[in-house]
């Protein structure tokens, strides 16, 4: 656990002495910013319409009508933010060679790992944080309900540590940070549509596909729904990012 | 203590290391001498766990790399080829993860770190980011970093290559203190880096063990090169004029020797062969003698 923490830490401190996570949190606070005052407005102008053509005021829902889509188009901006934070985790361990350090070290392989998972799962838990601010301005002006926006902000956080996972394993494939970045891209937007795929595919694989589809377990999470089952899916799905990174480490040694 | 016990170590089609066999007592230093690819760097990686070996196996005290590797781990201090570097990190913060690394206590760490600086002279550029030093320092905080938990081994993969006349004296010095304290085995393809720092020598190529040699063989032997061809019976002269010479030969204008004992004094000799008009070009220490010997045996033997 220390040892994992000792990664982690050194992790932390590579991601805040370059510019990278400072770049990545303003080009997401840029464009999340500009799809909450576009949600906001179109909000907004359906409310005005809506009180003129007399509906009653409990039809009128802000959560529904701005954080609802408002956390769908954020999902759309981490598909591809996270492969930008996590595409150095490994690669750029070996192709400055220190990676050599690391394996040599008396540290488990699980802790080198962990600590990496850590590291980019607290930048981003950072850069998730910051755009909270935008609701405070819903707080301020209008009177959401509370809860649905904290499960919806668990459900960005555990998808997008099943990016990170997927990120990782990305990573640890190939020493070349763009590549890292282009696999867990492409890796995240297929899993991501799977559901399409899943609805015009043949009857009996739907369920599957849909199943496997980051979409189909975050869009209630969006909505302020906590299902276990998708909470399971999102942990197992990590879990699974980090076991199979352990498997390619595995595998190159003997390789 | 280095134990390596019929090593063979292959990637894919290829056998980068064939059945290699070789021990470093405790407190002494090896060199591990070969020319380039010939597997050293690889034997160094078995050595440390970075590789598994396909057969045979390495010990370090006594403890299986394979079977404990952790244990192993904890016990060696590795500098790698390429020095492995966070450039984002200042000297201090880099050397400080690890000795965490390494798992050494808290509470011990800013003085383990204290020491590997003073030990390997980094002060002038403690708070520098490790970038932005000369090659020399890095080649230096390579080796703080691998003596930062005090280990009992001490692995070198080329530890001077790179550096000026000046620099390598210097890393030579720093490695030379470590005999007694710590068992070291280093790698280089300079033969005098060996003769100066070593206490034996392993020699392998393309992956072979070639000679296993102790500073005791090839101190006993000599080769001086001469301007023109000698007459044979100089040698049988020189044998029975110095007890200590065991054997002497002439090869064309080199004249071989094997002493009984590493002399410590060569004016006799020189001088006598001064004064038999032998005009001596040039000198070779026995290691290169001894390593030719070794390499070149082979590729007799292939031909």
């Amino acid at each position: 656990m220390r040892s994992a923490w000792t990664i982690a830490k050194k992790e932390l401190k590579a991601y805040l002495y370059s510019p990278v996570a400072y770049v990545l949190a303003a080009f997401f606070l840029l464009v999340s910013g500009f799809f909450f005052y576009n949600i906001l407005a179109w909000a907004n102008e359906q409310t005005v319409r809506m009180m003129q053509q007399g509906y009653p005021a409990e039809y009128l829902d802000i959560n529904q009508m701005l954080f609802q889509p408002f956390f769908g188009n954020l999902a759309i901006v981490l598909i591809f933010l996270l492969p930008l934070l996590t595409m150095r985790l490994f690669a750029d361990e070996k192709k400055t060679r220190t990676e050599e350090l690391l394996l040599t070290s008396p540290v488990r392989l699980g802790a080198i790992i962990a600590g990496k998972y850590l590291a980019a799962l607290i930048v981003y838990a950072g850069i998730l944080l910051l755009t909270a601010t935008y609701s405070l301005f819903a707080f301020a002006y209008g009177n959401p309900d509370p809860a649905p926006l904290l499960t919806a902000y668990l459900g960005l956080f555990l998808l997008g540590a099943a990016f990170i996972a997927v990120g990782l394993l990305a990573s640890a494939l190939t020493e070349n940070q763009v590549i890292a970045a282009g696999v867990s891209f492409s890796a995240i937007l297929l899993i991501w549509v799977l559901s399409w795929v899943g609805e015009g595919g043949p009857g009996a694989w739907r369920p599957v596909l849909a199943y496997l589809s980051f979409f189909s377990h975050f869009k209630n999470m969006a909505g302020g729904v906590i299902d276990t089952q998708d909470v399971v899916y999102f942990l197992t799905f990590s879990f699974l990012g980090l076991y199979l990174t352990r498997a390619v480490f595995e595998f190159r040694k003997w390789r | 203590m280095i134990q390596v016990e019929h090593l063979t170590k292959k990637f894919a089609e290829t056998v980068a290391v064939r059945e290699i066999s070789f021990t470093v007592d405790k407190g002494r230093i090896w060199g591990f001498l070969g020319p380039n690819g010939a597997g050293k760097t690889t034997t160094m990686r078995v050595l440390t766990g970075y590789l598994p070996a396909n057969e045979g196996r390495a010990l370090i005290d006594g403890i299986d790399v394979a079977a404990d590797t952790r244990a192993v781990q904890r016990r060696v201090g590795y500098l790698p080829e390429v020095v492995p570097v966070y450039g984002e990190l200042t000297v201090k913060e880099y050397l400080r993860f690890v000795a965490e690394l390494n798992g050494l206590e808290r509470r011990k760490i800013a003085a383990a770190v204290e020491r590997a600086v003073e030990r390997t002279n980094l002060q002038p550029v403690y708070g520098r980011l490790a970038r932005n030093i000369s090659r020399g320092f890095r080649q230096r905080l390579g080796i703080a970093q691998a003596v930062i938990h005090e280990p009992d081994v001490l692995i070198l993969d080329e530890p001077t290559i790179g550096l000026d006349p000046a620099q390598i004296i210097e890393i030579r010095e720093m490695i030379r203190a470590f005999r007694g304290s710590a068992t070291v085995i280093l790698s280089s393809h300079i033969l005098a880096e060996i003769t100066q720092v070593c206490d034996g020598a392993v020699i392998i190529k393309e992956g072979r063990l070639m000679a296993t040699l102790t500073r005791e063989e090839w101190g006993k032997s000599l080769e001086i090169v001469a301007a023109a061809p000698l007459a044979g019976e100089l040698a049988a002269a020189l044998a029975q004029a110095f007890p200590a010479v065991a054997e002497a030969r002439c090869d064309g204008a080199v004249l071989k020797l094997e002493f009984r004992q590493p002399p410590s004094d060569l004016n006799p000799i020189l001088s006598w062969l001064l004064g038999r008009d032998v005009r001596i070009r040039e000198i070779k220490a026995g290691l290169e003698a001894l390593y030719m010997k070794a390499v070149l045996a082979e590729e007799g033997r292939a031909s």
